[in-house]
């Protein structure tokens, strides 16, 4: 595993509203290199490392629960966050890559292959942001081409052939500007894509799992149950573009995040993604195998959900479920697939049950 | 990337100068500089006379000149954004859609309907790039899916007039979702063997070209127009390499292969009609 845990010591992996942690955690570590030398000092601070500890873990805690925006976009693509290489690690058993889009070439920053995720058999494609610099600059820090969205769907359609659930991991910041991209038409390959997966008599299990980047996290985003890691964002536009178009200037990314909102409980608001992957205290990246972990546990228990429905039922389902999404009116009634408020909802029921006694009257 | 953008003005996508149609009189054309009588370019469809660059045209002038005088039956006319996120950047956005709505008499960025292009009943949806560059909102996700379904339900032929600088980002991931919301239903379309011609006009691109604008069973472009993914500024500052000549214009796109036929404007009426004739019902 290429990612250690970012609280022990790495103090450049703190994040900038993570500096009162990063405090706490050195005053901890100083307590114990005094509490190793406690022989020749005779001071005992276990008491107060114990303390320290949990106001620690209630500090982490509280931190984390309160993310804004902003906050979770940097969490999101933190340095050891992990990534859809470590997720295949820890949650894939007898994974097989497969290469190629059969047309262009292999692009690296989409992977895809075979693979047993708790012994049922699945088609994994992912986005392949890569580890160490070498890897990372062969797949394109995850900014895929063309020929990784076909690769995408051909290894789809194969799937299709022998009835093995699909599972999507997304982590990208979007698909890749460039001429090359251009002049095979992403925009041509994504929209195939999105076509495609909506139809495709498969189930389909989707988990945003780090950055959630426009056109290139949807162009294999779209399925039955959509899950979002807690702290992972998915967005339209990055937040330092919508800035530099809204704001006139990159450097009101935060505003711009503000505004978007990106993340995953915003998102669950919008009626836009099904389910929130909780992630272990303090972020995926403190703890990367409970990450993988919770990610393990969604796709499982989603998938055993799937699989139970006709799937003729679930494709059905699933372009309903697109099919309203929206937020708009007539000028009169008001056409959301929002979820309701707790208080909307109060309202509505009591409005009911005001209407049920003049009924009854 | 997008870090590096500069804060000069740019329009979200394009490097290269906007070709609206400029008010008054006279004009000049700005790609051949030469002076035009308004008028005339207006008898020619919204064209140069001299160099037939094709100037940007709104909604209701697309339709008068592409479908028989008096057929179009507006749909859905009254629908508008709820602005889901509440969204404020320097302005407010639903001030932004009061804006706007004043300045083009229009709900938002698509007009749909039914109509006849000589004789041939369709569906069509024309996008303004006049209404927030066209962007695709929830009200154009909703309203192209509408007209895929009027396709549907009538077996008639779908024809979208696509103009857009991408995802309305002021409605967040809403937008976004429209994407796969209109692919998904020009994917029932297809299954339906309906027909649809997507009509690519300046300019085409991000989330619209990543969805139905490149669905098409037949994919027309005028002449010149901006058709891509990415804007050209994004690239050059991600690739910093020298853009190819052409780059992102529809000769460009068909040369590549994802473009059937660029037609000009005052045979595109005829042209759809032939079409039709071939793969309608
Ligand atoms: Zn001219």
């Amino acid at each position: 595993m290429a990612n250690g845990s970012a609280t022990t010591g790495s103090s450049g992996a703190y994040l900038e509203f993570e500096k009162p942690i990063a405090k706490l955690e050195n005053q901890i570590e100083e307590l114990q290199l005094a509490q190793e030398q406690r022989a020749q000092t005779g001071r005992d601070f276990s008491e107060d490392i114990k303390k320290l500890r949990a106001s620690l873990v209630s500090l982490v805690r509280k931190t984390y629960a309160n993310l804004n925006a902003w906050e979770t976009v940097q969490v999101a693509r933190h340095q050891n966050r992990p990534v859809v290489a470590d997720y295949l690690d820890m949650i894939v058993q007898d994974f097989r890559v497969l290469h190629g889009d059969r047309r262009f070439r292999d692009d690296k920053a989409i992977i895809a292959g075979f693979g047993r995720i708790r012994g049922r058999k699945v088609m994994i494609v992912g986005n392949h942001k890569g580890r160490l610099l070498k890897e990372k600059v062969a797949c394109n820090f995850g900014c895929a081409h063309p020929e990784g969205y076909r690769k995408a769907q051909r290894v789809m359609k194969l799937a299709r052939k022998y009835a093995l659930p699909i599972v999507c991991l997304i982590d990208t910041s979007g698909a890749y500007p460039g001429v090359g991209s251009e002049e095979r038409s992403v925009a041509h390959a994504i929209a195939e894509n999105l076509s495609t997966m909506s139809r495709l008599q498969l189930p389909i299990v989707c988990v945003v799992v780090g950055e959630g980047g426009s056109g290139g996290a949807l162009g294999i985003g779209v399925g039955d149950k959509i899950g979002m890691l807690e702290h992972a964002y998915y967005s339209v536009i990055p937040p330092e573009g919508c800035a530099a178009i809204l704001w006139k200037s990159g450097e009101y990314a935060k505003e711009a995040a503000l505004a978007l909102k990106p993340t995953a409980k915003a998102l669950l608001k919008l009626g836009i993604i099904d389910d929130i992957i909780p992630e272990p205290l303090g972020g995926a990246h403190r703890d990367p195998q409970q990450a993988g972990l919770a990610v393990e546990n969604y796709i499982t228990r989603t998938l055993r959900r799937l699989c139970r429905v006709p799937v003729d039922k679930l494709v059905e389902r699933r372009y309903q479920k697109l099919r309203i999404i929206g937020s708009l009116t007539d000028g009169s009634i008001k056409l959301t697939n929002e979820k309701p408020t707790k208080k909307t909802a109060e309202k509505k029921k009591t409005k009911a049950k005001k209407k049920a006694a003049k009924n009854r009257a | 990337m997008a870090k590096e953008l500069p804060a000069a003005a740019w329009d979200g996508f394009s490097l290269r100068r906007r070709r609206d149609v400029p008010e008054g009189l006279w004009m000049r054309c700005q790609n051949c500089g030469a002076m035009l009588y308004r008028k005339a370019v207006a008898d020619n469809f919204q064209v140069c006379p001299e160099c037939q660059q094709h100037f940007r045209i709104d909604a209701r002038t697309r339709i008068e000149i592409l479908v028989d005088p008096g057929s179009f039956e507006e749909e859905d006319e009254k629908l508008e954004s709820a602005d889901p996120l509440k969204f404020k950047d320097l302005k407010s956005y639903k001030s932004r859609l009061a804006d706007q709505q004043k300045k083009t008499g229009l709900k938002d960025a698509v007009v749909c309907g039914k109509a006849f292009i000589k004789g041939r009943p369709v569906s069509l949806a024309v996008m303004d790039a006049n209404f927030i560059m066209a962007s695709m909102g929830a009200v154009v996700g909703e309203k192209i899916t509408r007209a895929i379904e009027r396709a549907i339900e009538e077996e008639i032929t779908l024809i979208i007039c696509c103009a857009s600088g991408g995802a309305r980002m002021m409605e967040g991931l809403v937008s976004l979702m429209q994407m796969a919301k209109t692919s998904a239903a020009l994917a029932k379309l297809d299954e339906a063997g309906g027909l649809y011609i997507s009509v690519l006009t300046d300019p085409t691109t991000a989330g619209v070209a990543a969805s139905y604008a490149n669905l098409g069973d037949i994919v027309i472009a005028e002449p010149e127009a901006l058709v891509g993914f990415a804007g050209p500024r994004v690239i050059w500052h991600t690739t910093k390499t020298e853009l190819p000549k052409g780059f992102q214009t529809a000769e460009f796109v068909m040369e590549h292969g994802f473009i059937d036929m660029i037609v000009q404007r005052k045979d595109l009426r005829d042209e759809l009609a032939r079409l039709i004739d071939y793969c309608g019902k």
